[in-house]
């Protein structure tokens, strides 16, 4: 049905009684089966009280002790966030959503490298998504994250984005002309992060109830041509590829952390032609990314 | 954020680098000063300026007299420096360094920077130094040996000697080249850099077979942002010269806004949706003016700010808002942009794109405004008519 995540989920949130965290943990709750997948919050100063009716815990590993949970969100600020990561991680959670942009790509490089040995160790792998993404969505099921749920129908196509409003610009596309999503995932604009292009591709892939992808990159970094030279030998289903920045200019940050041209490997013409040459149907046209992936179908 | 080569060099030295003695002077009459004082008979006249390539613009002078000191000095010191990352319009130089001649007997390549597919730190060397690495790695790519440090451990004496040897520093110096490869990677994590980089780094003195000493003649640092609120050290180094006004005026409003050479402006809500957004307007025949990326709450004022940094581009002829309302919805957005043109009395042509919550209500705020704006439904129908109203 979906990739990640269903209407069984249940989510801690992290930064839950922070403005963005209140914000959205309600959006989240409003959302098709979000009133049973919330189900508990973290913040030490407020352990004992309860917000939306969600119980606020001490940490994460009361939090899932006590109701179950396997996932979390974080909304935690820059200076915590890598903290709060792995505080997750130390619980041993399956996957950890971390929605905070701005997070030093030092403290990253230092949380993976935990992450990296505590597996080594012979620890439990927790999965990352993010950071600085807008979460991931199983219409009709379950939203984790700050994506307007109302642009989703529940369907057979896969959405994988770096970025937030494209996400929703390929999600509104194909809502628009009938084609649902089985789940839409944004992998963050940073240059350290989680789950990335290749690893989401991987579970589209295993997913019986995906038909086709949309996988949308940018400028920056190796991993949508690593996700392309994958695809070439594993993936059994059609993908649509889109990358943005053809006219960013070279060693200007566009915005996201990620989104900076350092070699000639990581231009939007490059990687589209990586993805060209990988067996991906690619649009240099981004208002036509629906409507290229309904003429593979 | 960019930090200028003098700056770079006292960081360098606070982590044990060795790096030519030095003075940095904003005249030419300190250059002359400092020159005295360095002592010697050879001096470097460097200007200070961000961008790389300064050398064969005319920026960096080798004088053999004071005189000649004096001469460069007053030569570089408020010129245009044309280098191929300035652009064309160049940039002033208003800072100088003076230091010591160097013996160079080799010169190497030094530089620390994050690798995204491993996750770890790459510390990366040449024995090709002084060139442009990028023309190393195409042409003699197995000239250039890279490292990959896990953070938890560090660069180790280990890694720093098989790189040293690797780009052939001769073994009685080879513990000089330890240090400086350990101390550039510590400065590099200490200062939360995201690019350092050394060229050339230089190996001074070591004839017959005695130790010589490894310095940096050039240091470039580039830091990550996000880490900045933690490092007021290096934001004292901020040189507000050296950046593009309109750059600084919108990150005060928490706007990302980059100038380009185009001339359709763009305000976009989303990093990937304004690179998208810039991407269509190219793909219907003409250039972006700028990036800008309103962010999640583009209230009223912010995007009253966005349309006035964008006009003071006097090569903006169009104007293209592409927003997609997800949380923030389509009316208010209509709102802030229907204030921003009374506000800044727009002239230009003006294509409003909004998709999401509240599209039809936005739509309808726009046309009930009486303002000459033009509705698209898509970003390639926005695209199509602001190419064609500008024309």
């Amino acid at each position: 049905m979906s990739i990640l995540i269903n209407k069984d989920t249940r989510v801690i949130t992290q930064g839950i009684t922070g403005k963005t965290g209140q914000f959205h943990t309600e959006k989240c709750r409003e959302y098709a089966n979000g009133k049973a997948c919330f189900v508990a919050g973290v913040n030490p100063k407020k352990a004992g009280e309860s917000i939306f009716g969600i119980p606020i815990y001490a940490g994460v590993k009361e939090a899932a002790a006590a109701t179950g949970a396997t996932v979390s969100v974080i909304y935690v600020p820059p200076p915590g966030a890598a903290a709060a990561i792995w505080e997750a991680v130390e619980a041993g959670l399956d996957l950890v959503i971390c929605i905070t942009e701005g997070i030093p790509v030092r403290d990253m490089l230092e949380l993976r490298s935990r992450m990296r040995r505590k597996v080594a160790a012979g620890g439990r792998a927790t999965l990352l998504l993010g950071p600085n993404c807008p979460g991931l969505i199983t219409p009709d099921e379950i939203k984790i994250g700050i994506m307007p749920g109302h642009i989703h129908r529940q369907g057979r196509i896969g959405v994988v984005s770096r970025s937030g409003t494209l996400t929703y610009e390929a999600v509104g596309q194909l809502t628009e002309i009938g084609l649902g999503q089985s789940s839409a995932v944004g992998i963050g604009g940073d240059p350290i992060n989680g789950l990335k292009h290749k690893d989401i591709m991987q579970l589209f892939n295993d997913d019986p109830d995906t038909d086709a992808v949309v996988m949308i990159g940018e400028i920056g970094g190796p991993d949508e041509a690593d996700a392309a030279l994958w695809c070439k030998t594993h993936m059994k289903k059609p993908v649509v590829g889109f990358i943005a920045g053809v006219t960013a200019p070279a060693g200007k940050r566009m915005g996201h952390a990620g989104a900076l041209i350092s070699g000639g490997a990581d231009t939007a013409e490059a990687k589209l032609s990586v993805m060209e040459a990988c067996g991906f149907k690619v649009t240099r046209n981004p208002s036509e990314m629906a409507k290229v992936l309904k003429s593979l179908l | 954020m960019k930090i200028h080569e003098y700056q770079a060099k006292e960081l360098l030295r606070k982590f044990g680098v060795k790096v030519p003695r030095g003075v940095f002077c904003t005249s030419v009459d300190d250059a002359v000063k400092a020159a005295a004082t360095l002592g010697g008979k050879v001096w470097v006249v460097k200007a200070q300026i961000h961008a790389g390539g300064r050398g064969k613009g005319g920026g960096v002078k080798v004088a053999k007299s004071p005189a000649e000191l004096r001469q460069y000095a007053a030569q570089i010191l408020g010129m245009q420096l044309v280098t191929h990352q300035t652009g064309p319009e160049g940039q002033k130089v208003r800072r100088l360094l003076v230091e010591e001649g160097a013996d160079i007997r080799k010169e190497y390549y030094l530089a620390v920077l994050t690798d995204r597919r491993t996750q770890k730190v790459a510390v990366m060397a040449s024995s090709e130094g002084g060139m442009d690495i990028e023309e190393v790695a195409q042409r003699t790519p197995e000239k250039i040996l890279t490292v990959l440090v896990d953070p938890a451990e560090g660069l180790s004496d280990a890694q720093a000697g098989e790189l040293a040897a690797g780009i052939g520093v001769p073994e009685p110096s080879l513990a000089s080249a330890v240090r400086a490869f350990k101390g550039v990677y510590a400065c590099y994590m200490e200062t939360d850099a995201a690019l350092a980089e050394i060229n050339p780094l230089i190996l001074e003195g070591g004839v017959d077979g005695r130790a010589g000493e490894i310095k940096a003649l050039d240091a470039k640092f580039t830091f990550d942002d996000n880490a900045l609120y933690r490092q007021p050290g290096i934001v004292a180094y901020r040189d507000l010269d050296e950046e593009d006004p309109n750059e600084i005026e919108a990150s005060k409003f928490g706007l990302a806004y980059i100038s380009l050479d185009g001339n359709i402006g763009c305000l976009v809500n989303g990093a990937g949706l304004a690179m998208a957004t810039m991407d269509t307007i190219k793909l219907f025949g003409a250039e972006p003016a700028n990036f800008l990326d309103v962010g999640g709450g583009a209230s009223t004022e912010k995007v009253t700010e966005a349309f006035k940094i964008m006009l003071r581009n006097s090569n903006v002829k169009g104007i293209l808002v592409n927003i997609f309302g997800g949380i923030m919805k389509c009316d208010t957005i209509a709102d802030g942009v229907i204030a921003a043109v009374r506000e800044t009395h727009l002239t230009v042509p003006l294509v409003v794109r909004m998709k999401g919550t509240n599209e039809e209500l936005g739509k309808q705020i726009l046309r009930d405004s009486g303002l000459p704006i033009i509705s698209a439904d898509t970003m390639a129908d926005a695209a199509a008519k602001i190419v064609a109203a500008v024309k």
